[in-house]
């Protein structure tokens, strides 16, 4: 493994980093209310009186969002507490209109559990989780629509949230975004969350510190609300030169909250922070001990769909897969499923090969999504399939893909169609390497005087004149025969 | 009809269905009362026209034979409940002018039972007093009057409530309990007050002051109609997760159950150090008629009784200083313009708040804060439990608890205290029951020396409201109380 | 304990109440008549007693995951000071 230190001007530094991840349950209507948890209303149009905090509104707590958490629960091998409790957490914010957020401190509803991040050398490693309580999300403050002042929507207020907490175990800003797409990848196989960072269904406070290896942890900052893998990486980086900085410039590091600034890249003081932070934490006493039957539980882990790591661990030992095709491939639930179908019944290894280049390649081109493009796995089970039998050549195969990603239709009849099929009749290749071979005497002499190199443009020489459509191993074994002979 | 306000409402009930009154009459007859006795400053909005349109639908209703329990019934809302369509402030300048869309749980009961929304009752600002003297309008007066005629307070904080249930100004009022606040104020003006089992009544759209005290409750001239009114307004409510799901026991009958063969626990603790002596007399009376009527009187005893009223200090405090975050002049109520939010805030809850209000509010802050939660809220929620653990004891051998209700009669309105302290003494009979959640009646039993009403306390285990009326209905029977302040027989001065 | 004006400060502050200077310390004394007296509860042994928060016996009661409130705005903004295009309008919050 590579080493995640960081060299100082004054020797080396080991970055700690602990994540909360704010995770909105996916659920159609809100923790403690009957409005609608979807994104992207009007103004306030998705507001009960209780999510407004009128006088005498009381909260009544959404089961489903209970078993979402638990589900995630679950899906990081975490503890079930089977009794939880829910407590306010008391401040005083525009966007929060109770005057405290519901959430949970002392008795979460999922304590302990741990996720495996896979990182680009294709190595593992596990990450702690803390604990996951629910939460209610806040409102949002809008301060750029008038000179001096903010307009409030409440629409976000009181929609469930799952705050997942890891341990400070990680040591590097890869290892932070691959924590996050892990979680991520996982939240979406259950359907808890729907991950979605742009619209802000997933934020991340990043809690970021450094110090010598070896040496007790060093103060640390908590930069809050990324909503980007990339925004991640870039506030730790910015956050570990600028506190390696400071500690080598003789200062201390304040533990404080801080803001990002997307458009510079880098992070600052909230302003806000010479407010001491004082929740006054205590059990809401609108509401009782959340109790989860065990049955509930059980019922609830039976049906939990097979997960990135299973199916990862899957790809690897029984197909025979790299780790990093394997990671890529069940990144997401939906890859996973396509791959499955796709080489079912075909060289496991060269479908994935396909998959990772050439299918998420031209995806990423056309800014299509695996569900809406024309390849479907049996397409690209069928292309793979001409391949391993010798029908086409991988360099036409490459053609006929993007015929088929193109306008459709399967590999099969594109070859027929356009008469692609790899010849492979000794007879005709023999005819043609003959005449190439007629054509260049010049080289077949050079060849033959030692310059083995050539070779290779015997090859493309025959090759050119079939129009790709010859098979190359026996091009390269009579070619053999015949300028070695 | 002679006097229809000196109807109870069970009677007003009989005589309504026998066409001899009708809701119409009888609800001009208590908006005219309350006009009367406007003066007492119990009711802070008078719904007068709403009334006779309600009434009016009452005798429709009659009519075609379609009457709730509480069809045609004139009836006092604490302006702590919300009330669509009609201002409801809690009696709080923060409040001002909030006008609520929606109906409380417990008023929409009493609506549908075909109860008439008569106003809105003066009570304690966000119910934090024992008097009604922190209301931002004014205090209510006590109807009841000592010989120097001075204007005495009606308890508190539903202190507008019991005035005008006691002043004929209302037939039933709704009032809630945190402390004490329908038990002290029924005890100090001479009416029947049943604080019920916690999770009896819903307190959804009841503004909150302490949320796991909060009770709502009945004020009536007798316990019969308590029984009655009792019956419409409770009742499981899926929208409050604290309400519970424990079928109501039927109260009319048990008001004929008599106390034969009931143990009735006397505590050794209820006895205080210089208290008043004509409580201990009407204490030892209401022994004596619960004896006399077959009762076994059992002493008992309630070791934690005097830590109550400290915890609950501390506890409904901590509560309040939260639920009352939410009043910070965003999106409803008061609110004074500045510069930053964060001054809004702070000018508007020091405006809108009043000195006791404040004062609860601080403590509360200060109870939760880092360093003193241990200290304070724990500490007062673990003195709870074993609050909680003495009655739970005590109920294993007696079913049913007889105590004063308040230490002594109402008192002058504007009585001078340097220590806050002083004043929460009111509460000390009354807020076991609200810590541990239990059932509680106040019963008239009697007048002291000065003419001036003294009630006992029933408590009971919990969901047991029945033995409440089974009992408070002797003692009803046994004192003969018929409640005549001064301030109504010979009009307001 | 003893609560002073810093404190009540402190306190007024979390609580986002203003409370002038000269009124402050008035405010220290009341509080700690308060906390002297609320003090009698050290009297009282609770270890290894549990806190009892909630007196209610049964467990949290759970609704269903159906969308049956919002849409609302009208009672939403009944009752606001002051509101703009659907929003609450608040003077201008600064991070
Ligand atoms: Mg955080
Ligand atoms: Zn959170």
């Amino acid at each position: 493994m590579t080493s995640n230190l960081v060299s100082g001007a004054t020797g080396d530094w080991e970055v700690v980093i602990g994540l909360e991840v704010h995770a909105q349950v996916s659920s159609n209507a809100k923790l403690f209310s009957g409005a609608s948890a979807t994104f992207g209303a009007d103004p306030n149009q998705n507001v009960s009186l209780v999510d407004a905090a009128m006088p005498g509104m009381l909260p009544v707590i959404n089961h489903e969002c209970v078993r979402q958490a638990v589900r995630t629960g679950l899906g990081l091998k975490a503890e079930i507490n089977l009794v939880s409790v829910f407590d306010r957490k008391n401040y005083f914010y525009a966007d929060l209109p109770q005057g405290y957020q519901i959430s949970q401190f002392k008795q979460p509803i999922v304590g302990e559990g741990t996720l495996r991040i896979d990182l680009p050398d294709g190595s593992s490693r596990n990450i702690g989780i803390e604990r996951l309580h629910l939460e209610q999300d806040a409102g949002k403050s809008m301060h750029d629509q008038h000179p001096s002042k903010s307009y409030i929507d409440l629409n976000r207020t009181g929609v469930a949230l799952m705050e997942i907490v890891s341990r400070p175990d990680m040591r590097s800003s890869i290892e932070a975004a691959a924590y996050v797409r892990k979680l991520r990848s996982i939240l979406r196989y259950l359907g808890t969350c729907d991950g979605n960072m742009e619209e802000g269904s997933l934020r991340a406070d990043v809690n970021v510190s450094v110090r010598r290896p070896g040496e007790a942890l060093g103060t640390r900052t908590e930069t809050k609300n990324l909503n980007s893998l990339r925004f991640i990486q870039q506030a730790i980086d910015f956050e570990v030169t600028r506190q390696i900085e400071i500690i080598e410039d003789g200062g201390e590091i304040d533990q404080e909250t801080r803001l990002f600034d997307t458009t510079t890249g880098a992070t600052r003081t909230m302003r806000s922070k010479e407010d001491a932070h004082d929740y006054r934490y205590f059990p809401d006493p609108d509401l009782l001990p959340l109790v989860i039957p065990q049955d509930e539980v059980n019922e609830l882990a039976a049906a939990l769909p097979e997960l990135p790591d299973q199916i990862k661990d899957r790809l690897i030992g029984d197909y025979g897969l790299s780790a990093y095709d394997a990671a890529v491939i069940t990144e997401e639930r939906e890859t996973a499923l396509f791959y499955e179908a796709a080489s079912a019944g075909h060289d496991r290894k060269l479908v994935a090969n396909w998959m990772t280049v050439e299918l998420f390649g031209a995806l990423n081109k056309s800014g299509q999504t695996l569900t809406e493009c024309n390849i479907t796995p049996e397409r690209l089970g069928g292309l793979v399939g001409l391949i391993s039998d010798g029908t086409i050549s991988g360099k036409i195969a490459k053609d006929v893909f993007a015929v088929m990603f193109e306008t459709g239709g399967d590999a099969a009849s594109i070859v027929e169609e356009k008469g692609l099929k790899q010849v492979s009749d000794s007879g005709a290749i023999e005819a043609l390497i003959d005449a190439v071979i007629a054509e260049n005497e010049d080289k077949v002499l050079e060849y033959r005087a030692g310059k083995d190199k050539l070779f290779g443009f015997f090859v493309g020489q025959v090759m050119k004149q079939s129009g790709g459509q010859a098979n190359p191993g026996m091009v390269n074994q009579i070619l053999r025969t015949k300028l070695d002979g | 009809m002679a006097d229809m306000l000196e109807l109870g409402a069970v009677e007003a009930r009989a005589a309504l269905d026998a066409r001899e009154i009708s809701a119409v009459e009888l609800t001009s007859a208590y908006i005219a009362a309350a006009e009367d006795t406007a003066g007492l400053n119990n009711y802070v909005a008078l719904t007068a026209e709403h009334a006779l349109e309600m009434a009016a639908a009452s005798d429709a209703r009659i009519a075609t034979g379609e009457a709730g329990l509480l069809e045609g019934v004139p009836i006092g809302v604490k302006d702590l409940f919300c009330t669509a369509g009609y201002t409801s402030t809690a009696c709080s300048n923060i409040l001002a002018g909030f006008t609520p869309t929606y109906e409380s749980t417990v008023t929409a009961n009493l609506w549908r039972e075909g109860g008439v929304m008569l106003g809105k009752l003066n009570c304690d600002e966000f119910a934090m007093g024992s008097a009604n003297e922190t209301s931002a309008y004014g205090p209510a007066i006590n109807p009841w009057q000592t010989a120097d005629g001075a204007d005495l307070v009606p308890g508190g904080s539903s202190g507008g409530s019991a005035s005008a249930v006691a002043a004929r100004s209302a037939l039933l009022a709704t009032g809630t309990d945190t402390g004490g606040s329908i038990r002290q104020p029924a005890a100090f003006c001479g009416v029947v007050g049943l604080k019920p089992t916690y999770g009896r009544c819903s307190r959804w759209g009841i503004v909150a002051f302490a949320s796991s005290l909060d009770q709502a409750g009945p004020f009536s001239r007798n316990v019969a109609d308590n029984a009655l009114m009792m019956q419409a307004m409770a009742g499981f409510d899926p929208k409050d997760s604290t309400s519970a799901d424990v079928p109501l026991q039927d109260l009319s009958a048990a008001l004929t159950r008599g106390v034969g063969g009931m143990k009735i626990g006397i505590p050794a603790e209820y006895v205080l150090d210089g208290m008043d002596p004509e409580v201990v007399t009407i204490w030892q009376q209401g022994q004596d008629w619960l004896r006399a009527a077959g009762a076994e009187l059992v002493d008992i005893s309630l070791p934690h009784t005097k830590y109550a009223l400290p915890a609950y200090y501390i506890i409904a405090p901590a509560e309040a200083s939260s639920n009352l975050a939410r009043y910070d002049g965003v999106r409803y109520g008061k609110r004074v313009e500045a510069e930053s939010l964060d001054e809004m805030y702070a000018l508007t809850r020091a405006e809108g708040f009043g000195e006791e209000v404040q004062r609860r509010i601080m403590i509360g802050t200060y109870v939760l804060s880092a360093g003193y939660y241990d200290a304070y809220y724990l500490k007062a929620q673990r003195v709870r439990r074993l609050i909680r653990n003495d009655f739970d004891t005590a109920f294993e051998n007696v079913d049913a608890i007889l105590t004063p209700a308040t230490p002594s009669a109402a008192f002058p309105v504007g009585r001078k205290v340097d220590d806050p302290v002083t004043n929460f003494l009111n509460d000390v009979f009354t807020v076991p029951a609200n810590l541990a959640g239990l059932p509680g009646m106040a019963v008239p039993a009697g007048m002291n020396g000065d003419g001036l009403p003294l009630g006992l306390q029933l408590l009971a285990r919990p969901f047991d409201e029945a033995t409440l009326y089974a009992a408070g209905q002797v003692l009803e029977d046994a004192a003969g109380f018929i409640a005549n302040p001064p301030r109504r027989a010979g009009g307001v001065s | 304990m003893s609560v002073d004006k810093t404190t009540v400060a402190k306190i007024a502050r979390l609580a986002r109440i203003h409370v002038p200077d000269e009124r402050q310390q008035a405010i220290a004394t009341e509080l700690n008549g308060i906390l002297s007296w609320v003090d009698e509860l050290n009297e009282v042994d609770t270890e290894n007693v549990e806190p009892l928060a909630s007196v209610t016996g049964h467990a949290l009661p759970m609704r269903k995951d159906v969308v049956t409130d919002g849409d609302r705005i009208d009672e939403v903004l009944a009752n606001v000071p002051e509101s703009t295009g659907g929003f609450f309008v608040v003077p201008k919050v600064v991070d």
